[in-house]
């Protein structure tokens, strides 16, 4: 073991140098000073290595001596993860506070998931029986609404020679035993490793063809985030990146959420843990909670394990993926990430490329967004990750480095617009600068699902919607009043579209999450509208009686009056159309 | 307690780097003295290589040499003095008492960078703090344990607002005697910090005020202790006291200023505008000590206020402050130019705790339907207003110069009040409601039927 040791001989904040480390390897996870402070080695120079380190350096002295712990950086999976809250490199933050409560104290070593904590596991398998990677050999209720699949860890094959008896268990009991091929006996037990920065192995990626649900207008009709697909929030501050990653968390229908709160505020993770337990929901009637899973490494957390916790996230998002389910990761903020790549770039005194930013920014970035995809998983479930990551570009300018290189390896870009959120208009994703490249892949899923005009009716809003930006550069130079009535139709049209269908109010218990029938009648209603208006419009009647105060503000309020669980309300709105055009037409005949 | 003599290989602005070192520990604060001199300077340990150190020295390098410096290593990282003696006191940036009244003893002391708080261990902030400024109240709430800064220029009223709120604010619980004002001055002019000094004064606080000043010409490395002196008393008299404590940080500009000016010296690499490119998790280590915690009594409420240059918003040290913060007051010169007071300019203004700490069983029901629809009218009369501009208010449609005159009313009688003028909230809601009685009810859009009914004007 002596040469394992190695002897810390610089110190410059979350960067450290020991020497003495040539029996160290890349991206070990060492553990350094007499505090033990956890760290990993990110370059090595013959004698001497570099090592990041995931907790404060203060107090820390040249001569202390680095531990090895002969892995990578890597965490333990298994059941236990669902509804607990851990810091960017696993460690339990709910432990950690019964341990000192208050603050984070310093060296809190490597602890993970409970090992002790004894789960109900019913086995799956008999004696005699060949298991392949990824196959499932028993499984735990973890929470009320996910069922944990024990799984032979990737890489791992052999005849079951021994299995336990339905019972309760903990994490580091053996409970299946398997002879591999070269007559080796291999333990399974509930728990297993796997180095963060690896991505899990699948069978084979499949191609994208569902949408990730989210109950956000927006989103479902106009910008769909595909199943396995990625997308980025680019905003400035306080245009509603959280709040949109909060409600994604919240109302999209995956199986597991993996919620990454990467350098950003305490309060934000606080207050997730205290509104998500109450929140039910609406698929599984349980709360939240249970599908969910959080990373916390708030600003004031060390830097370091920043730049670990989105790798933490992903992995766990994977684990889930491979039981079978369908996980969506969201990382609010993957600037911060990058800045922590930047500020340990800087300390190693790396040429810097774009804006202090290391030339290999791109390369993380493409690297962590193709862990996304819908797959079919090793033991031939299907299951997919999808990951949605927030961009906090400085100044909310969309040039900088991050945004752009995001914008390469993402399939849809929900640009928050600084105006629509002065405006107080939520959430505030221009609809000009937004797009989703999914849209192709999911029309079928659309017709099939939703309705079979649907694709066409979303054509048709967002058309309307550029012929009003277009009108409103006349009208900022004109005013409204010299446009024809065709034209001021439509201005008429993209209003409720914006404010009667876009908008849509996180806070308000009916519109907070809006099933994807009624929004597609909504849709719909507003298309009626336009169609009824506009012929009126081409007989020559005048907007003034086309647009009537009382039918458009009915229809401006549907998504508050009507309620979610009974849409038969949309038959009286289309009925009032209809009447009130023609008795219009009657008077116009 | 180890008085050494050691080698100093180079002094270079405020760093001086020793030789032949062992044992030192990253970030302890050592103490030099020239000349045998009796009083010693403090720096801060901020590099370690093998046997050498480098060291930040707070107060100034003038008059040490490689040949006449002895340095004595404390082991330990800057602590202040803790008690609830320190009420009152007036302290410099690294927390000596300056006000003449001797040493603060106290058994206890508290490391200036505190810990961050374990998220579990936070309780999210849901109490409405009446400032008795409308704009303030209606549209920008402050709740108890935000930390909500105010983004100014130079030449606006931003210390006039942060006195008002200090006056008006009603921070404390019913029993109204645990409260508390920290203070923290960075590179401010000696007039700006004898303005608020004066103001704690005749509002009669100055009892409960605890000051950490650096001014505009002391030392630029203590401008970086500052405020973490401050937050340090802050938390030591909210999490151990109980106690409701406002803070006061100002001027965050010149404080990341200071911090630019010792990184360039350092030879880091620069992010935007030559900040350094931990700006960013600088300032959430100070901002983020604000809050509440569960099991705990007491609150810290962050006032910060930061000046921006050339009034730019997407400025580092604003941008920066906003993505941390829970939201921002932001003053206007347009504004403040048409004679209104506050010139608070709603618009680009936010508080996010606002959300929780408002409406039914906290202010009033409507209260959330009202801002929501004042600030979508108003943001309208900003789009009427360039319109008018172009095809003459004469042109415009019925409606929209009833946005213009809402605008007008808005600004001279719901955001423009009197320095000394307090207004209840109450008082601030049945004007928001009787201001948009000038328009038509159609535009309320943001006003659900039921609050409409019971709130509405005619
Ligand atoms: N969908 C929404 N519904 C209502 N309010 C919203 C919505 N999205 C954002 N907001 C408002 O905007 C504020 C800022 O949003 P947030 O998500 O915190 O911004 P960011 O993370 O981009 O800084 C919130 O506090 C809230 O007041
Ligand atoms: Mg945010």
């Amino acid at each position: 073991m002596a040469e394992n040791k190695g002897i810390i001989s610089m110190i410059n904040g979350p960067v450290i140098r020991g020497r003495n480390m040539r029996a160290f390897r890349m991206r070990e996870m060492v553990m350094v000073g007499k505090d033990r402070l956890i760290g990993e080695v990110i370059s090595i120079d013959g004698d001497k290595a570099t090592i990041q380190v995931y907790e404060e350096t203060e107090g820390l002295k040249i001569g202390e001596e680095i531990i090895s712990t002969g892995r990578p950086l890597s965490l333990r999976l298994g059941p236990g993860i669902i509804g607990s809250i851990f810091d960017g490199i696993e460690r339990p933050l709910d432990a950690i506070n019964r341990m000192s409560p208050g603050y984070l104290p310093k060296g809190i070593g490597l602890i993970s998931i409970d090992e002790e904590k004894e789960w109900e596991v019913s086995l799956l398998v008999s004696t005699g029986q060949k298991l392949g990677p990824g196959q499932v050999f028993g499984q735990v209720q973890e929470t009320g609404s996910v069922m944990h699949r024990l799984m032979v860890p990737p890489g791992i094959s052999g005849t079951v020679v021994s299995v336990v008896p339905d019972g309760r268990y903990d994490l580091n009991q053996v409970l299946v035993v398997l002879r591999d091929d070269n007559g080796r006996e291999v333990p399974l037990k509930m728990m297993q490793e796997w180095p963060v920065r690896t991505p899990r192995p699948v069978m084979k990626r499949k191609p994208i063809d569902r949408p990730l649900i989210t109950g956000q207008r927006i989103l479902d009709m106009f910008f769909p985030i595909a199943k396995g697909g990625t997308a980025a929030i680019p905003g400035g501050f306080g245009t509603g990146k959280t709040m949109t990653q909060h409600q994604l968390a919240k109302w999209s229908d995956a199986d597991i959420i993996v919620y990454v709160g990467c350098g950003e505020r305490g309060n934000e993770m606080t207050e997730v843990l205290e509104d998500f337990p109450a929140l039910i929901d609406p698929r599984t009637k349980r709360s939240l909670m249970e599908r969910t899973v959080l990373i916390a490494n708030t600003s004031n957390m060390p830097v370091a394990a920043r730049e670990a916790s989105i790798y933490t996230g992903i992995t766990l998002a994977e684990y889930y993926r491979d039981m079978g389910y369908h996980v969506a990761i969201m990382a609010d903020s993957t600037s911060r990430w990058a800045e922590a790549l930047r500020e340990i770039s800087g300390r190693l005194e790396e040429m810097p490329a774009e804006e202090g930013y290391p030339a290999y920014l791109p390369t993380r970035l493409a690297e962590f967004y193709e862990r996304a995809g819908m797959v079919e998983t090793l033991n031939g479930q299907e299951g997919s990750v999808t990951i949605i990551g927030a961009v906090s570009p400085p100044g909310g300018d969309f040039s900088e480095p991050v945004t752009q290189n995001t914008k390469r390896f993402v399939g849809a870009f929900l640009a928050l617009d600084r105006r629509l959120a002065h405006a107080r208009h939520f959430p505030a994703i221009n609809w000009l600068s937004s797009y989703s490249g999914y849209m192709d892949r999911l029309a079928d899923w659309y017709k099939e699902n939703a309705a079979s005009d649907v694709v066409d009716l979303r054509a048709q809003a967002l058309r309307l919607l550029h012929e009003e930006t277009k009108l409103l550069e006349i009208v900022k130079l004109v005013g409204e009043d010299v446009l024809p009535d065709d034209q001021r139709l439509i201005l008429e049209i993209a209003r409720l579209l914006k404010n009667g269908f876009m908008s849509q109010n996180a806070y308000h218990s009916e519109d907070t999450y809006v099933p994807l029938s009624k929004q597609y009648l909504m849709l719909k209603t507003i298309s009626h509208l336009y169609s009824r208006a506009y012929k009126a419009v081409r007989k020559g009647i005048p907007i003034s009686r086309i647009r009537d105060d009382k039918l458009f503000d009915r229809i401006l309020r549907m998504k508050y009056t009507i309620p979610n669980d009974d849409l038969s309300g949309f038959d009286g709105i289309n009925r009032e159309i209809d009447r009130f055009y023609d008795e219009l037409d009657a008077v116009y005949a | 307690m180890r008085n050494e003599y050691l080698r100093l290989d180079r002094i270079e602005g405020p760093f001086v780097v020793l030789s032949e070192v062992s044992d030192a520990a990253y970030d302890e604060i050592v103490e030099l003295y020239a000349d045998n001199g009796q009083s010693g300077r403090k720096g801060r340990v901020v590099l370690l290589d093998e046997d050498k150190a480098v060291v930040q020295v707070f107060g100034s390098t003038t008059g040490l040499s490689s040949i006449n410096t002895s340095v004595r290593f404390t082991g330990k990282p800057l602590t202040i003095p803790l008690s609830k003696e320190i009420l009152g006191r007036t302290f410099n940036g690294i927390g000596e008492a300056i006000d003449g009244g001797g040493a603060v003893y106290s058994p206890s002391r508290g490391d200036i960078n505190g810990r961050p708080v374990n998220p579990v261990a936070r309780q999210y902030p849901r109490n409405f703090i009446q400032t008795g400024i409308s704009s303030i109240d209606l549209l920008l709430t402050l709740i108890r344990g935000q930390k909500l800064p105010i983004f100014s220029g130079n030449g606006l009223p931003h210390n006039e607002l942060a006195v008002q709120i200090v006056r008006q604010a009603r921070i404390a619980s019913e029993e109204g005697s645990d409260f508390a004002i920290v203070f923290a001055a960075m590179g401010v002019r000696h007039d700006e910090a004898d303005f608020f000094i004066r103001s704690f004064e005749e509002s009669g606080v100055l009892e409960r005020v605890v000051m950490y000043i650096n001014l505009a010409d002391d030392p630029i490395v203590e401008r970086i202790t500052t405020p973490r002196c401050a937050l340090t008393a802050a938390e030591y008299l909210a999490f151990e006291h109980g106690m409701h404590i406002l803070v006061i940080l100002t001027d965050m500009t010149s404080y990341c200023e200071a911090l630019r000016e010792i990184s360039a010296s350092r030879e880091e690499v620069p992010s935007r505008k030559g900040y350094p490119g931990y700006l960013y998790s600088d300032l959430a280590s100070l901002y983020e000590r604000a809050g509440m915690m569960k099991g705990r009594k007491g609150s810290i409420t962050q006032i910060p206020i930061l000046t921006m240059p050339n009034d730019d918003i997407t400025h580092p040290v604003p941008d920066l402050t906003g993505y941390i913060t829970e939201g921002q007051i932001v003053l206007s010169r347009d504004i403040y130019q048409n004679n209104i007071y506050p010139p608070v300019d709603v618009l680009p203004s936010l508080s996010r705790l606002m959300k929780d700490g408002i409406g039914k069983g906290y202010t009033r029901e409507d209260h959330p339907d009202l801002a929501n629809q004042i600030f979508s009218t108003y943001s309208r009369v900003r789009e009427v207003r360039d319109l008018a501009q172009v095809i003459g208010e004469d042109s415009l449609s019925d409606t929209d110069a009833r946005y213009l005159e809402f605008g007008r009313q808005f600004e001279e009688r719901l955001i423009k009040q009197g320095f000394n003028e307090n207004r209840d909230i109450t008082q601030t809601l049945d004007l928001g409601w009787h201001l948009l009685s000038i328009m038509p009810q159609e535009e309320l859009d943001r006003i659900s039927p039921e609050i409409y009914r019971k709130y509405g004007r005619k």
